[in-house]
């Protein structure tokens, strides 16, 4: 039953876009998120959608994956839509009740922003969807390594969310597991008001809290146990390294930038 | 004791995780199989065989993606089959049940199933008191947190839970991983002692062949999400070759009884426990003298 929840959503395929650096998908997208915001009309969206479905296609990721993010925006996007179409002064007033009233404007700015709002979401997605959280922490902690200098523990950092996005899947099946167990014993989590309900998850809350301290503790000891001691002089298993596709890559990404400038110029 | 009659009926039953996903994958195919009242079976397999997904369709935990699963004969995904009623009747114990106590007592813990099944105080009371002994924890425990007992006395704990529910089926899945060989011994003797003296229908589901070989009655070997064996532990152990290839292995006492037969001596080669094996082997030394 918990099989259905995708975190993390990695889609395991082999294409152009997953093989890519993950730096430079992680800027690239930083980019393309700012480039969102330069659009200045909807023939804008239209070249930003283009070269995002052409990027969807390239990816070999279904459609229907990448939309399957949206449900999680969708009480934003209502609420977006809601505040923009109402509130919104404007001069072609098409409809009045007391304070509240619609506008043509308003409807263009909502829908603008809505668009910005899905097109945001469906990029960004592309991001988690192409790339493993592995590669995902290892290009935040190369790109967060300069700062360094700063203070700021780039290592750690990465190592954190690597455990943290590490231990999600463990614990979602340890979840499943004991949900099951007392399932077996008899136990009810479906039925039954609030409280009862509420009531109901104590079964399953306590053994997991339990079972992730142990797995905290186990796993600590495993890393003293192996000597480590954060990233000081580490070596990595696997370099990152740029190639020739990601310098095209950032090529492509740039001209997206050049077009939506110059189409704001124009 | 066992009448043969059938008590858990598995037809055509089929499968598949995470369906219409890349990550879909078939876990057991096509499955045929019956369970007969008072049987003590064994299901053995490897890692990802398919056996732990077999044992939670047994009592209703998991729906096959096609077949069906018949308890007494009557559909247990049927509408009308109360699930809860199925799974007090069919008592499941995980691996590592320790793992799901939560209560502030002992006997609270033991308690949680037969609750669920809303029984009177009394009632409730004479369960928990009765599974405790036999799985042979003291009364001077009842009033201790689960959490402060060894492991060994956690999982009898654990076990007492579900056989609080007075099940007709137990199903254990590996009841002996993790503990010493004396725990296990202890584990292995009280869940004989349940099949013997409450006739209860067990299946044991492991991977240890020593463990399985003494106890049970019939053997099921799972391969890929198929049943490639079926019948006693002498049958089935006859196949080591075969055992092998799907990366299980014989008792030890076997291997030696086959050894035994190649440089030339006419032992049996069904033999499963080192009681038997001494005794054939005392045979053979006497009839050479």
């Amino acid at each position: 039953m918990l099989r259905n929840i995708t975190i993390g959503q990695y889609y395991p395929v082999d294409s152009y876009i997953h093989n890519l650096d993950p730096r430079v998908k992680i800027m690239g997208t930083f980019v393309y998120i700012i480039s969102l915001f330069l659009v200045p009309n909807f023939i804008g969206y239209g070249i930003v959608l283009l070269f995002l479905w052409m990027l969807i296609r390239i990816s070999k990721v279904p459609f229907s994956y990448i939309v399957r993010g949206l449900k999680s925006i969708i009480m934003i996007l209502i609420f977006t839509l809601g505040l923009n179409v109402f509130l919104t002064p404007g001069e072609h007033v098409l409809f009045q009740w007391k304070f509240i009233q619609v506008t043509g404007e308003g409807i263009y700015i909502a829908l603008f922003m809505g668009v910005r709002l899905i097109l945001l979401i469906m990029g960004s997605s592309l991001l988690t969807l192409t790339t493993s959280p592995i590669q995902l922490t290892d290009g935040i902690e190369n790109l967060l390594s300069p700062f360094k200098k700063i203070g700021v523990p780039s290592h750690e950092i990465a190592m954190m969310m690597t455990i943290a996005l590490r231990f999600i899947p463990i614990l979602l099946e340890e979840t499943d597991k004991i949900m099951k167990a007392q399932m077996a014993r008899g136990a009810d989590f479906e039925s039954g008001g609030f409280i009862k309900r509420a009531k109901s998850l104590i079964p399953i809350l306590i053994p997991l809290f339990i079972s992730a301290f142990r797995r905290a503790d186990e796993l600590a000891l495993a890393m003293e146990a192996r000597c480590y001691r954060g990233g000081e002089n580490r070596t990595r298993l696997k370099q990152l390294a740029m190639k020739k596709e990601d310098y095209k890559a950032i090529v492509i990404i740039g001209s997206l930038v050049i077009a939506l400038v110059l189409l704001r110029m124009v | 004791m066992s009448a043969k009659t059938k008590i858990i009926e598995l037809n055509k039953v089929s499968h598949l995780y995470s369906a219409g996903t890349p990550f879909e994958k078939e876990a057991l195919k096509d499955i045929n199989l019956s369970i007969y009242q008072g049987e003590f079976v064994g299901i053995i397999g490897h890692t990802g065989s398919g056996k732990s997904t077999l044992m939670q369709h047994f009592n209703g935990l998991l729906k096959p993606t096609s077949g069906t699963v018949l308890f007494k004969g009557k559909d247990i995904h049927h509408e009308e089959v109360n699930k809860k009623t199925i799974r007090q009747k069919i008592g499941l114990v995980f691996q590592y049940p320790e793992h799901q106590l939560f209560e502030m007592t002992i006997f609270e813990d033991v308690a949680f199933g037969p609750k669920n099944m809303g029984l009177s105080e009394e009632e409730i009371k004479q369960r928990v008191e009765e599974s405790l002994k036999i799985v042979g924890i003291g009364p001077e425990l009842y009033e201790k947190s689960p959490f402060e007992l060894s492991g060994g006395q956690k999982r009898r704990v654990a076990i007492a839970g579900v056989v609080a529910m007075q099940p007709e089926v137990l199903i254990l899945d590996e009841p002996t991983a993790g503990l010493d060989p004396r725990g296990r011994d202890e584990i292995l003797a009280e869940i004989q002692n349940l099949h013997e003296t409450l006739g209860i229908t067990i299946i044991l589901v492991s991977h240890s062949m020593e463990d399985i070989a003494r106890f049970v009655d019939r053997l099921i070997v799972m391969h890929r999400g198929d049943v490639a064996f079926d019948g006693t532990p002498k049958e089935v152990f006859l196949h080591v070759k075969e055992l092998e290839q799907i990366g299980l292995a014989v008792p030890q006492i076997t291997y030696l009884m086959h050894q035994l037969k190649a440089r030339g001596f006419n032992v049996p080669l069904d033999v499963l426990t080192i009681e038997e094996a001494v005794q054939v082997i005392r045979s053979q030394v006497g009839i050479q003298k």
